[in-house]
């Protein structure tokens, strides 16, 4: 595990905004740059790795990461469909939404695509609900989702993931 | 009238030059010339009640912080916004990231807070680009920094993000994760405002509740105070969402009627197809949902407008509340059982787990709703869930519990022959073949 040197400059420029002896509370941000870092996923090494930049116990970042469910603490795909499906998108039809992207990429929830690009992980309201039913994707949230917008968001990750090949 | 939407149709208004060119950062220059108390007390004469949901003035809040010699204070803005139906204080930072940094800074200088915070939801992650870049911009032209304007006062504004934590919206929730620990909630007292963020006197306001003290400061304290009626003073943030013609986030004068919000073309427009309105949770998925019936007119036949007083008029038996002002509607055909069903399985996947009640009670709700909802429950199994409802309620550290119990209650409250049909039709409930046609007439009796 190591960090690139840029964002090594970033976990730096972190750390040093709070006071001299609280640098633990720059953990979740640079829990955030690691998980970038590591294909989308927190590994022991990963996070033991974080506990030695901010000089606390492993027990200490583990405790954390197993709490926030934006931590995955296990291998996730390329692509990460968390499609939200609490009340306000439910009312819009996110249930239905949710069953065509488990059929039409033949996983459940949680689980990912035997070609690893795809992994769909059910979301608790992700603030969206008046452009509902909605998915966050990597940084940026997908609005207003229909069948034929899910499968133009499944063609443009598969040409991307081709494209990077 | 707007005093925080006003200017945020405006091309660009996200860039300072922009922003300035429009008024912006002229509060910042009144306030600046201003003692920090004659700060505090214009918001105290505002009457602005917090924005995040639980409504507690913010003049008062601000004047609780404590200030020991030679301990530093800080102030924190909560945009952990995360409760079902609310999306307003995300639409505020995304078009307006400015009014918000006038907001906070006018709010430090205030409280002499030289280290700010935004903890933001770890999701909104655009949105922090958004708003580090308005900080580097309010720097560079002397609004942020070591001695702003020649004042004297340095302050620095940090974004923080969250990681995907509804209970960090909690305050000492947030704290916590501030700190960079799990987002557990503190047993209060002490409150932050003695011992908050590093055990530092700290106050912890909404976005909106921030970004409205810069109206405060242009048009002064007593004028704001005038807008809107009674205790719900100045406008509102709403978001509106669920079945409506026009979802999105509308700022109201708080004399408006629920009736005029729903229909009028300005807000809502309506309900598509011409469907008829079942059901409304007015102030996020945590306070209670009432019956069409229950909506427009109290239960003692009057008017109810979209303020603290009014929607809360009749209690938890006929009432609801203002909450967040996450507005979210439900039409003839959406089944009850089914939506309090995701909002327990929210709530179940957001609690801390640090009190029992709460950890245990989430988890039973959900099950039994969950078969309630899918046609294998039993007419016990309702007594069952308002029992155990009623004994989370008031019995943990923080007020998720409560927000987890109180759409239970009022679901069965108002809606209980709904939960009767699934344990009756189970073949039908479990092919969510509802045949609730029957709400799509008036409900004429409330069980109270």
């Amino acid at each position: 595990m190591k960090f690139s040197e840029e964002k090594l400059k970033k976990v730096n420029e972190i750390i040093a905004r709070y006071p001299d002896g609280k640098q633990k509370s720059a953990l979740i941000p640079i829990l955030h740059i690691a998980q970038e870092e590591n294909n989308g996923w927190l590994d022991v090494t990963t996070m033991d790795h974080v506990a030695i930049m901010l000089n606390i116990l492993p027990i200490e970042v583990y405790e954390v990461a197993t709490f926030y469910s934006m931590f995955n603490l296990k291998p996730v795909g390329k692509h990460v469909f968390e499609v939200c499906r609490t009340g306000p998108c439910m009312l819009n039809g996110s249930d239905d939404i949710i069953q065509y992207i488990k059929d039409k990429l033949g996983i459940n929830e949680g689980e990912t695509t035997s070609d690893g690009l795809f992994t769909l992980k059910p979301a608790e309201c992700l603030g969206a609900c008046g452009y509902a039913p909605m998915m966050q994707l990597g940084k940026h949230y997908r609005e207003h989702l229909t069948k034929e917008k899910v499968d133009l968001i499944i063609d443009e990750c598969r040409r991307n993931a081709a494209k990077n090949n | 009238m707007k005093l925080l939407l006003e200017n945020a149709h405006i091309e660009g208004i996200r860039y300072y030059e922009i922003y300035r060119k429009h008024g912006g950062y002229r509060a910042a220059e009144k306030a600046l010339k201003m003692a920090p108390d004659e700060i505090v007390e214009e918001v105290k004469k505002s009457g602005l009640r917090g924005r995040g949901g639980a409504g507690f003035p913010a003049g008062m809040k601000w004047s609780f912080l404590a200030k020991p010699e030679g301990v530093p204070r800080h102030l924190v803005c909560n945009a952990d916004e995360s409760e079902p139906g609310t999306f307003k204080d995300r639409y505020l930072m995304e078009f307006l990231p400015h009014l918000l940094i006038e907001g906070l800074l006018i709010s430090s200088f205030a409280l002499g807070s030289n280290l700010t915070f935004i903890y933001i939801r770890g999701e909104y992650a655009w949105i922090v680009d958004v708003l580090e870049q308005a900080i580097a911009e309010a720097k560079t032209n002397g609004w942020l920094g070591k001695n702003i304007q020649g004042t004297g006062f340095d302050c620095e504004i940090h974004v923080q993000r969250g990681a995907g934590a509804y209970i960090c919206g909690e305050e000492t929730a947030l704290l916590e994760s501030l700190e960079g620990k799990r987002g557990n909630p503190r047993i209060k007292p002490p409150f932050p405002a003695v011992q908050g963020l590093w055990l530092r006197p700290t106050v912890v306001n909404n976005v909106e509740t921030l970004a409205a003290v810069v109206p405060i400061m242009n048009i002064g304290g007593e004028a704001y105070s005038k807008i809107g009626v009674g205790r719900s003073t100045g406008t509102k943030l709403i978001s509106a969402c669920g079945n409506i013609n026009k979802p999105g986030v509308y700022e109201i004068e708080m004399n408006l009627s629920v009736e005029e919000f729903i229909y009028s073309d300005e807000y809502c427009s309506g309900i598509p197809k011409g469907k008829k309105l079942k059901a409304c949770i007015p102030g996020g998925s945590s306070v209670p949902i009432v019956p069409a019936n229950l909506l427009f007119k109290t239960a003692k036949g009057e008017t109810r407008y979209m303020n603290y007083e009014s929607l809360s008029d009749g209690g938890f038996a006929t009432g609801t509340m203002m909450g967040s002002g996450g507005f979210i509607v439900l039409d003839e055909d959406q089944c009850v059982v089914r939506h309090t069903m995701t909002l327990a399985r929210f709530y179940n996947h957001e609690s801390c787990g640090q009190c029992s009640p709460c950890r245990e009670g989430t988890g039973w709700m959900y099950k039994i709703l969950k078969n309630i909802e899918y046609g294998k429950g039993k007419m016990s199994d309702i007594d069952l869930l308002w029992d155990i409802q009623g004994k989370i309620e008031g019995n943990t550290i923080c007020p998720l519990g409560d927000a987890a119990a109180w759409p239970v209650a009022a679901a069965i409250r108002h809606f209980r022959d709904e939960f009767e049909w699934h344990v009756t039709h189970p073949e039908e409930a479990q092919t969510r073949n509802y045949g609730l046609a029957h709400y799509a007439e008036p409900l004429s009796t409330v069980t109270v």
